[in-house]
């Protein structure tokens, strides 16, 4: 058993400071990982709002309400907050609260440039979203910024250059910072297969983000200096390569979308066994899956090309490769189901929403599969088929292990327990109208609506609506879930220190809400 | 097929059977019209039955356990948590599954990448909005647009309901027209960004790039119309350049042809006279609104920061000799592109003299398609 002593201590000695400072100076691992948390918020808010935007102007054909250019800023920019504003500092905000608790640290082991790490992003999405009151507007040339076309953007392009580069560097540094933690931080006897699966999925993260930020970082400096400087890295005028812009992209971008789902993969094995009341099934298969998909996705980039005309030889390794991540992928699912098999289960709210991932991750999958198979790609690629294959994996994935995670470890970190009606309701409505939102978007790919266009031909109207009649609940759905946080921080039951019944690991043995360091003793692991 | 879609839509949530009443709604990909398509139709359906055969066993295992494996039903916790047979099952089998789905993928990548012995060449450039058709042995050379109808519909506001559109944003001005049962090979390239050609019944799509040259072939055998789109982001409007390809007989195409080829002709002799100013301008806003207007806006004003305004600049109340030069050759590196090959003498002279001398510039000079045609 673990113990803590001198918690009353802590109250007056080590406290927080108080007012406004507290949260710019702070050091602290739980302030730090709730600033990244409401940060993740605002932002898919903020993400979610150009979402309606879209979807109002994709509600019937013709164009009603926005210029095309402005539709093309919208899609691009909501691509660029979701991913980097949303899903990676929710993830990093989870990490710095949970990992020092979880395996017995007092707290993060580079406190300072945790607290860097944070404070560089607010600044970095004021530059991003600035660029919408420059002259030219904000970039408008897909997420994916493949040149020439991102090129042509207006005076926004080099703000939003530099944005990059300063979430790369915020990136990097909470990967070291996770890291440094794991290897050094871990109470005696935490050997690394005994950790918890979410600190071994964020360990094997942080190597990614390590390894690709850095070329992403190199890419758009490429873009700039082939814009300002009369490089042409990318120009063939000049005998550069646009497609090797792709190339570095998405030797950044493949393992990218693996960075924004391996926490979440962590994060799923962590609550099924709680509301299962049942061990994880197959605890070292999984670390062993995950590290084999980290690896996979340095050797599949190419799977997003190819329609540039690779080789054939290239095509068919990508294909291979691409098809193979089908196999630890599915060892995760497997194991996910066996852990529920022959289990005690109830179903709060964490467990509907980490079940509700296990199955829409998975048809995510199943279209990821489809897509592998090339001859087919280039018939899916950059259709709307896409669009529903990766909002599948991201939102009913990512996303939906982070609203897992915030109703799993909400009562730990605000000591209250959350409405569980609402938050039952809060499900409901998310799954019904998110599947609404983008199920009928595999079917107007396939009948050939490509992505990224702000109009249609008549003939997909009526799939249009439906997703955007979805599109408008969901985002209702998630004002909703902003007010049920609001509540649970404002008060609400008293949670206990266990709040679950069938609750493991360390942070269940800290009260609720945890003292302000977490183990300054470290707890005995059994 | 009837039946197989009936089938997936039977598959799809409840909510979308009232869909499936109307009739030729899309609901999966289509079989298509060449050879390729339909075996990338076949590969299509194979690797959707298998995830649903797949979905079936995991989804039923879940759900049987979430009905019967719950606290309130009275059961127990087991505590196994590990099993190497299950791992090595569940690791073996998707492998063989995958092999199985990779071995007829193979074989279609491979006969697609297979475009020797082509019948003839047509290089397909793609354009900021427009696509290029030149057919390589013939001498024939055009551009294809989104047509009039969509064109005027699709702008913000129009008022027109585009459900009174034929064939609404999937319409051109002149369409490529291709011979049946000819092996047709695509050359295709890029003036600017990157595009992509795509048409759903062909079974494929294939990048645009500048500086590179990607091949794609079609064995068309029935005579139709099909109906595609850029499916690469290209910008503002990359949803307003759609793709038709028109299939004709062996003897219509040359009939065809033969009428391309006097048609030039005719243009040629076009271009020699001296047309009047105003004639001119009547052509020239013509030209703009189907060229300029998507950057350089309806009265000239332009966007600030990224395309400038034509109102009031130097070159369209300057030298007419620059602002020849700069709309036939482009400005490198930027959005605008050369139209030397796009506009023919008589829309290249109709459009600078529109924009010297409307759009609130009243220059007064105007130029002749001969002068145009000397500059050549």
């Amino acid at each position: 058993m673990a113990t803590v002593t001198d918690l009353h201590d802590d109250h007056h000695d080590h406290g927080p400071a108080k007012g406004l400072m507290r949260w710019v100076t702070t050091t602290n691992h739980k302030d730090i990982g709730t600033l990244y948390l409401i940060f993740a918020l605002v932002m898919f808010m903020l993400g979610g709002a150009m979402a309606m935007v879209i979807r109002l102007e994709l509600f019937q054909p013709g164009l009603q309400f926005v210029d095309p250019g402005f539709f093309n800023q919208m899609t691009t920019v909501h691509a660029l907050v979701m991913i980097f504003g949303g899903v990676m500092p929710a993830f990093v905000g989870l990490a710095n609260w949970m990992l020092p608790i979880m395996i017995g640290g007092p707290d993060m082991a580079l406190p300072r440039m945790n607290n860097w790490s944070f404070w560089i992003l607010p600044f970095a999405f004021a530059m991003l979203l600035g660029t919408f009151f420059m002259d030219g507007g904000a970039p408008a040339g897909g997420w994916t910024l493949y040149p020439p076309l991102v090129l042509q953007g207006g005076n926004g392009f080099p703000f939003m250059i530099f944005a990059i580069h300063m979430m790369g560097v915020s990136s990097v540094m909470g990967a070291i910072n996770v890291i440094v933690t794991i290897l050094n931080m871990r109470a005696p006897g935490m050997t690394l297969m005994k950790m918890p699966l979410f600190v071994w999925t964020w360990f094997i993260t942080a190597y990614l983000l390590i390894a690709v930020m850095p070329v992403l970082a190199g890419a758009v400096t490429m873009l700039l200096t082939d814009r300002f400087y009369d490089t042409t890295f990318f120009s063939a005028t000049g005998g550069g390569d646009p497609v090797l812009f792709q190339h570095i992209f998405w030797f950044f971008g493949h393992p990218e979308v693996y960075i924004l789902i391996l926490p979440a993969f962590g994060v799923v094995s962590a609550i099924i066994p709680t509301f299962a009341r049942k061990p994880l099934f197959g605890y070292s298969s999984m670390v062993y899956a995950t590290s084999s998909i980290a690896f996979l996705s340095f050797i599949v980039w190419a799977h997003h090309m190819f329609t540039v005309g690779l080789p054939l030889q290239g095509e068919l390794f990508f294909m291979y490769a691409t098809m193979l991540i089908a196999v630890p992928t599915g060892v995760k699912v497997f194991n996910w189901i066996s852990t529920m098999w022959k289990g005690s289960m109830t179903f709060e709210t964490p467990m509907l929403f980490a079940i509700g991932f296990v199955i829409m991750f998975t048809i995510g999958g199943f279209s990821g599969l489809m897509l592998a198979i090339a001859p087919a790609d280039f018939q899916y690629h950059d259709t709307y088929f896409v669009v529903a294959h990766f909002h599948y994996v991201l939102v009913t994935g990512a996303v939906y292990s982070i609203m897992a995670s915030v109703y799993y470890w909400i009562p730990k970190w605000t000591g209250n327990m959350y409405n569980e009606k609402m938050g039952q309701w809060h499900f409901w409505l998310s799954t019904i109208s998110v599947n609404v939102l983008f199920f009928p978007q595999h079917f107007l790919g396939l009948a050939g609506m490509p992505r990224r266009i702000p109009d249609y031909s008549v003939q997909f109207a009526e799939f249009n609506m439906w997703s955007s009649i979805g599109g408008f609940a969901f985002g209702l759905s998630q004002v909703f879930f902003c007010y049920i946080v609001y509540k649970t921080i404002k008060g609400g039951e008293k949670a206990t220190d266990k709040v679950w019944e069938g609750a493991e690991g360390l942070e269940w043995t800290l009260p609720s809400p945890p003292p302000y360091h977490s183990f300054t003793t470290a707890p005995e692991i059994k | 097929m009837i039946k197989l879609k009936q089938l997936f839509a039977g598959g799809a949530v409840l909510t979308f059977m009232s869909s499936v009443a109307h009739a030729d709604y899309g609901l999966n990909l289509p079989v298509g019209v060449t050879e390729t398509s339909k075996q990338v139709y076949d590969l299509h359906m194979l690797i959707l039955w298998v995830c649903v055969a797949i979905g079936v066993v995991v989804f039923g295992a879940m759900i049987y356990s979430m009905i019967y494996h719950r606290k309130s039903q009275g059961a127990v916790a087991s505590q196994f948590h590990e099993s190497m047979t299950a791992e090595l099952v569940w690791t073996i089998i998707p492998f063989i599954i995958l092999i199985v789905m990779a071995i007829p993928a193979t074989k279609v990548l491979i006969e697609m990448h297979d475009s020797s012995d082509a019948d003839m060449k047509i290089k397909i450039t793609g354009y900021q909005w427009k696509w290029r058709y030149e057919y390589l042995d013939e001498g024939v050379d055009f551009f294809s647009s989104l047509d009039a109808a969509s064109n005027e519909a699709r702008q913000v506001g129009s008022g027109i309901d585009p459900a009174t559109v034929d064939n609404y944003l999937l319409n051109v001005d002149h369409p490529l027209v291709i011979p049946a049962g000819k092996k047709v090979s695509f050359l295709l390239t890029a003036s600017d960004v990157i595009h992509s050609w795509w048409v759903p019944d062909f079974g494929w799509k294939k990048d645009a790039i500048p500086g590179f040259i990607n091949e794609a072939w079609v064995v068309v055998d029935e005579p139709g119309i099909y109906r595609g789109q850029c499916a690469e982001l290209c910008g503002r409007d990359h949803g307003f350049m759609p793709i038709v390809v028109e299939v004709k007989s062996e003897a219509d195409y040359a009939t065809w042809l033969a009428e391309q080829k006097a048609g030039k002709a005719a243009a040629k002799l076009a271009a020699i006279e001296d047309l009047d100013p105003r004639e001119l301008k009547r052509t020239g806003k013509k030209v703009y609104r189907a060229n300029c207007v998507a950057c350089h806006q309806k009265k000239g004003e332009g966007v600030q920061g990224v395309f400038p305004a034509i109102t009031g600049s130097a070159i369209a109340t300057g030298d007419i000799n620059e602002h020849i030069d700069l709309i036939m050759n482009g400005k490198p590196g930027t959005a605008m592109v050369a139209f030397k090959d796009q506009l023919n003498d008589v829309e290249l002279a109709a459009v600078v003299t529109y924009q010297r001398n409307s759009l609130g510039n009243k220059v007064g000079d105007a130029v002749q398609p001969a002068e145009i045609a000397a500059l050549r």
